[in-house]
């Protein structure tokens, strides 16, 4: 092994979503940063659906910009589609998402990348982990370089002794095209590491010279389309349609003749695949019933005829796709330019991880994206971005971050990975937050704006300008709450337009507010000073007056929790040595070391009973230490 | 906070029964055992072997005078109700005895238990877990046959299965709610929220029923009270000596005998019934004791949950009835002519009561039994408690969770009505499913994704 003469301080393997937001964050925050990638053509790949966003994926979008990540930027830039979901629904489970050109989206990621300061970019395969004992030293890479650094954060995605499944015949890969990464995860599994199988798809990429789009619904972009990013002032990419088709019982049927030559029928997959985005072969054999399901054909780019029909992947074999592809109207003539296929992979059990992402087995060691049973690219970006900071932090000697599940998606995913652990893929729903309602798309620069510069990874200029809007949002809640009906003949006919003549003289227009029929809109016709208010302080102001009672339930079962999520509790516990704890619940709390009192009430198994005398024996520690 | 020391108390009922039991938990148990009791077994073994019933004496560790013969049976930990040592004396049964074997043990170095503290630390232990622990509670609580049945169902889970059994279609609702806010572009039917709001009318159905059970349950629980009302020297404590059995009371000729409330818990066929004898009610006072004792008899009738009105059948005038069930109020009675062993001079015309009229004989037992029938069958009728199998709450825990599930899915019904968004409908039924939760275990979200992953196509 050749030794590198830089000595890193932090170094990120895998350049997918995770690895390009843990490089950037690592690199902005001032440590000597390296980035390997096995081709550096395979940067900010995306490997499935040409989409950023959607429910809750949206949301930690969102967060990622709102802590100083890329992801928002490279998708408004590139994105040529741009939908907002549930919008007939509340503010809460609103959410963006946009189609992307994937070329340009992986392009403007490496540009992004190459001119980052403090951030070296290299092509390489990291074979193992080089450790000195129990120390983390570096990587080394089958080229033969050793690469020394501090800390290393690890995102494998696929590529981990990833095997392809197109019916019967599989091979070895890390993606269609690409070759698999051998030797690490064995190295893991000496080293500790719980290593496991996980199994995903994509559907084939289709030929638009061959599909009849005239036959299909076209749906477009919003107009005008409405960014991820809090940066970005507005979409300038050409906007272009997706198209929606259907399935029909001829193409089940297809289906079902090939399910023999099925490696998940066959048995011959021995992964997990995620229940929520099941192949088009579970879906026909799990209901039988429906006649037919839906498929959105979305353009992969600009420049390209390759077509992507979202919730059609599949392991069957080549002939068999090509026949159901066909069977669908509007199909009927299509070519396919890439099959379908299914991706087994290695991942190492999260609940080997603190919530700062950090290994417990070893210091310095971080893992985020696939490797940690994600899927998903924002999830896999909300995972890189904050193992980045917690890597740097490390290296610059700082307390590391941790995000409550009260304040965040990205909180509420890593607080599921390293409690529950994860036995399929792992995908953000707006469900697994409790805090749905305060987990908003359009609050996330509140939520996390403070950490983000805390941590370095946000410029004084867009602080100062957050800074300005939450002044601007707290003065109008004010002057809101101030200002009242005089009820003169305007306000009287006002009143009587939107049916609310019950309203009383001096009423406060934050109670105006609150009435459903009520917004900013119709306020402005009486109230001059909304005109000059800036959108994004209305919508908030607007939010927080309309849903103030839920806002405030939610707040207090925040509070009540509080006190449970701040206990620590000492990584050398002894819980042995604890009375009255079940062997069950010991074994449960040796094997997943929570550090806080809230994560172990979250371990499955552990009773309120075991929470309670752990709570006594930490009050013990406590008075008996008096140091934090 | 939870200490490791060692209590005691007295683990048999307070009375005259044949043998009387301390228990001793902690890790002192076995070295307490080895100061207040010395027996051939444990002097010459060496100790107490555990789970083995030794014979021996009793003696007090301050002048080490000898108290009684008995047995101990040391349990070592874990293998003992409470996961800890723990040592059982048996004595006989007398309460002065007992009380004073369980002195003994507090004067070596034990401490008096609380009430319920020994069913905490089989909690705490993990050695029950939380219905169970309530339900123990409860059977140390209960003083008759059925109360303990009633205790031993909830721990068999009749009352588990009634509470999963709303758990379930309030989880199928959520599902539907929470398929709807995640996936929006999936075909997930709009129509749902007519199942929803279908769901959810079951279940309320079903929570208002079981909380229909609590007063029945309460009442086998905690059983309930019945009051002698009427006139001085009417027999109000005869009867309650013949209902009971003993002679508590002070019976006598006298006008005036009971000047305090007696109260005597009597078993009526399983059923605890606390019967208060009041001072005797009449228009002039002899003296300003008694007195006190009528005032004190009247602010008793609101609690009552039955009153017993006493005539005398030996009397013609009752010039006092009306002014008295006046004077009742809303409290149910029963009319109960005494001394019908004598000749009766009573107005026949005035006994009508909408519960029953019943003449008794407290000297010679005559219609003593038809009158606790009347009063069993008044609190416990068949139709309120219809058999072994039906699931009955009687703790004010699961009473209260009931109520904050009965709020939130009066919030639910509200809110869909008022056509707000599902994510708010969620709010609620998330609140109930959380309050159930306390008693069913929580709701996990992976439980929620199965029902939806399963219950839908889904998936892109």
């Amino acid at each position: 092994m050749h030794s590198y003469e830089t000595t890193y301080e932090v170094i990120v393997v895998g350049a997918g979503h995770a690895g390009c937001e843990a490089a950037l964050a690592a690199a902005r925050m001032g440590c000597r940063t390296l980035l390997l990638n096995m081709s550096l053509d395979g940067m900010a790949v995306m490997s499935c659906n040409p989409s950023i966003g959607g429910l809750a994926k949206g949301h930690l979008v969102r967060e990622i910009d709102a802590l100083g990540g890329e992801m928002a930027k490279n998708i408004d830039a590139t994105g040529i589609q741009f939908r907002v979901l549930n919008t007939r629904k509340g503010p809460a489970v609103r959410a963006g998402r946009a189609q992307a050109d994937k070329q340009l989206y992986r392009l403007r990621m490496k540009r992004i990348l190459e001119q980052q300061a403090n951030l070296h970019v290299k092509q390489g395969e990291v074979t193992a982990l080089y450790l000195e004992g129990d120390e983390l030293r570096g990587v080394d890479t089958r080229s033969g370089i050793r690469f020394l650094g501090r800390t290393v954060v690890l995102t494998t995605g696929t590529f981990m002794r990833g095997l392809i499944h197109i019916g019967l015949i599989n091979y070895s890969g890390g993606r269609a095209g690409d070759l698999p990464s051998v030797g690490l995860s064995d190295q893991l599994k000496g080293l500790g590491f719980e290593v496991g199988r996980l199994k995903t798809g994509t559907p084939a990429r289709l030929d638009g010279r061959t599909i009849d789009f005239s036959r299909l619904e076209a749906q477009y972009s919003d107009d005008p389309p409405v960014p991820f990013s809090f940066s970005t002032e507005r979409i300038t990419m050409p906007q272009v349609p997706c198209y929606i088709a259907y399935t029909n019982p001829r193409t089940h049927e297809i289906i079902r003749s090939g399910l023999d030559r099925s490696p998940l029928y066959a048995g011959v997959i021995e992964g997990i695949g995620p229940r929520y985005c099941p192949s088009i072969e579970d879906k026909v054999v799990r209901f039988p019933d429906k006649e037919r399901h839906q498929t959105f054909i979305e353009p992969e780019g600009l420049d390209t005829v390759e077509y992507y029909p979202s919730g059609m992947s599949t392991s069957l074999p080549i002939d068999i796709q090509i026949a159901f592809y066909r069977s669908m109207a509007g199909l009927e003539q299509v070519e396919i330019m890439r099959p379908a296929y299914g991706i087994e992979y290695d991942y190492v059990n999260p609940v080997q991880l603190h919530a700062t992402l950090e290994t417990k087995l070893i210091a310095n060691l971080f893992h985020a994206g696939q490797i940690n049973g994600t899927s998903g690219y924002e999830e896999a970006a909300g995972q890189g971005i904050l193992a980045g900071i917690n890597a740097a932090l490390k290296v610059l000697g700082r307390q590391p971050i941790m995000l409550g599940r009260h304040e965040s998606y990205i909180g509420v995913m890593v607080d599921d990975l390293v409690t529950l652990g994860t036995k399929e893929p792992y995908r953000m729903f707006t469900s697994r937050a409790e805090y749905r309602l305060l987990l908003r798309e359009d609050n996330a620069d509140i939520r996390l704006r403070e950490i983000g510069y805390r941590v370095g990874l946000v410029d004084e200029a867009t602080y100062a300008g957050f800074c300005h809007k939450r002044q601007q949002i707290q003065e109008e809640l004010g002057r809101v709450r101030a200002t009242r009906l005089s009820l003169d003949d305007d306000q009287r006919q006002w009143c009587s337009r939107y049916g609310c003549s019950d309203l009383q003289k001096g009423t406060s227009f934050e109670h105006l507010l609150r009435r459903p029929e009520i917004g900013y809109e119709q306020l402005q016709e009486i109230d001059p000073q909304v005109v000059g208010l800036n959108a994004a302080v209305r919508e908030q102001v607007e939010i927080q007056v309309k849903y103030q009672g839920y806002i405030e339930r939610q707040l207090e079962q925040i509070e009540r929790m509080r006190k449970q999520e701040e206990a620590r509790i000492p990584a050398d516990m002894e819980y042995r040595a604890i009375p009255g704890l079940t062997s069950e619940v010991r074994e449960k709390l040796e094997r997943f070391r929570p550090d806080t009192l809230g994560q172990a009430a979250r371990i499955q198994g552990v009773t309120p009973a075991a929470v309670a005398i752990l709570a006594v024996v930490l009050k013990g520690k406590g008075e008996q230490c008096s140091e934090p | 906070m939870y200490v490791r020391d060692t209590i005691a108390a007295i683990a048999t009922p307070l009375g005259n029964g044949g043998i009387g039991i301390v228990r001793v938990s902690g890790p002192q148990a076995e070295q307490i055992g080895q100061v207040v009791f010395t027996g051939p077994g444990i002097v010459g073994g060496g100790g107490f072997e555990s789970h083995r019933l030794f014979y021996g004496r009793l003696r007090h560790p301050a002048d080490g005078r000898q108290l009684d013969e008995g047995m101990a049976v040391l349990m070592r930990a874990p293998r003992s109700y409470t996961r800890e040592d723990v040592l059982e004396l048996h004595c006989h049964g007398g309460y002065y005895l007992i009380r004073t074997v369980l002195e003994a043990c507090i004067a070596a170095g034990a401490r008096l238990a609380e009430p319920g503290e020994f069913t905490r630390r089989a909690f705490l232990n993990g050695r029950i877990d939380l219905v169970q622990a309530e339900s123990v509670m409860d059977l140390i609580a209960s003083r008759a046959e059925r109360s303990l049945q009633l205790a031993h169902a909830q721990r068999e889970g009749h009352l588990s299965r009634a509470f999963f059994a709303m758990k379930e279609p309030l989880l199928e609702a959520l599902a539907l709610v929470e398929a709807h806010v995640d996936f929006p572009e999936d075909e997930v039917d709009p129509t749902v929220f007519a199942v929803v709001e279908q769901q959810i009318a079951l279940v309320l159905s079903r929570v208002e029923q079981l909380l229909s059970s609590f007063s029945t349950g309460r009442v086998l629980r905690d059983g309930v009270s019945a009051l002698l009302l009427g006139r001085p020297n009417v027999g109000k404590s005869s009867l309650l000596n013949a209902l009971s059995g003993t002679d508590r009371a002070i019976v006598s000729d006298l006008p005036g005998t009971t000047r305090d409330l007696i109260e005597e818990t009597i078993s009526l066929d399983g059923l605890p019934v606390k019967v208060i004898d009041a001072a005797g009610i009449r228009s002039h006072h002899t003296d300003c004791i008694e007195e006190e004792g009528v005032r004190r008899a009247l602010d008793k009738v609101a609690e009552a949950d039955l009153v017993l009105l006493l005539l005398d059948g030996t009397t013609e005038q009752h010039d006092e009835l009306p002014a008295l069930t006046a004077g009742l109020g809303a409290v149910p009675y029963l009319l109960v002519v005494t001394k019908a062993d004598l000749p009766q001079r009573i107005n026949l015309s005035l006994l009508t009561a909408p519960l029953g009229v019943c003449h008794v004989s407290s000297r010679n037992r005559a219609g003593i039994d038809h009158l606790s029938r009347l009063i069993y069958d008044y609190f416990v009728q068949t139709n309120r408690l219809s058999s072994d199998e039906s699931a009955v709450i009687s703790s004010v825990r699961h009473r209260d969770i009931l109520l904050r599930v009965l709020q939130s899915l009066h919030d639910f019904t509200d809110s869909a009505a008022q056509g707000l968004p599902p994510e708010l409908l969620a709010l609620d039924l998330r609140a109930a499913l959380s309050a159930l939760g306390e008693i069913t275990g929580e709701t996990s979200t992976d439980d929620l994704l199965d029902v939806i992953f399963s219950s839908f196509c889904i998936g892109k």
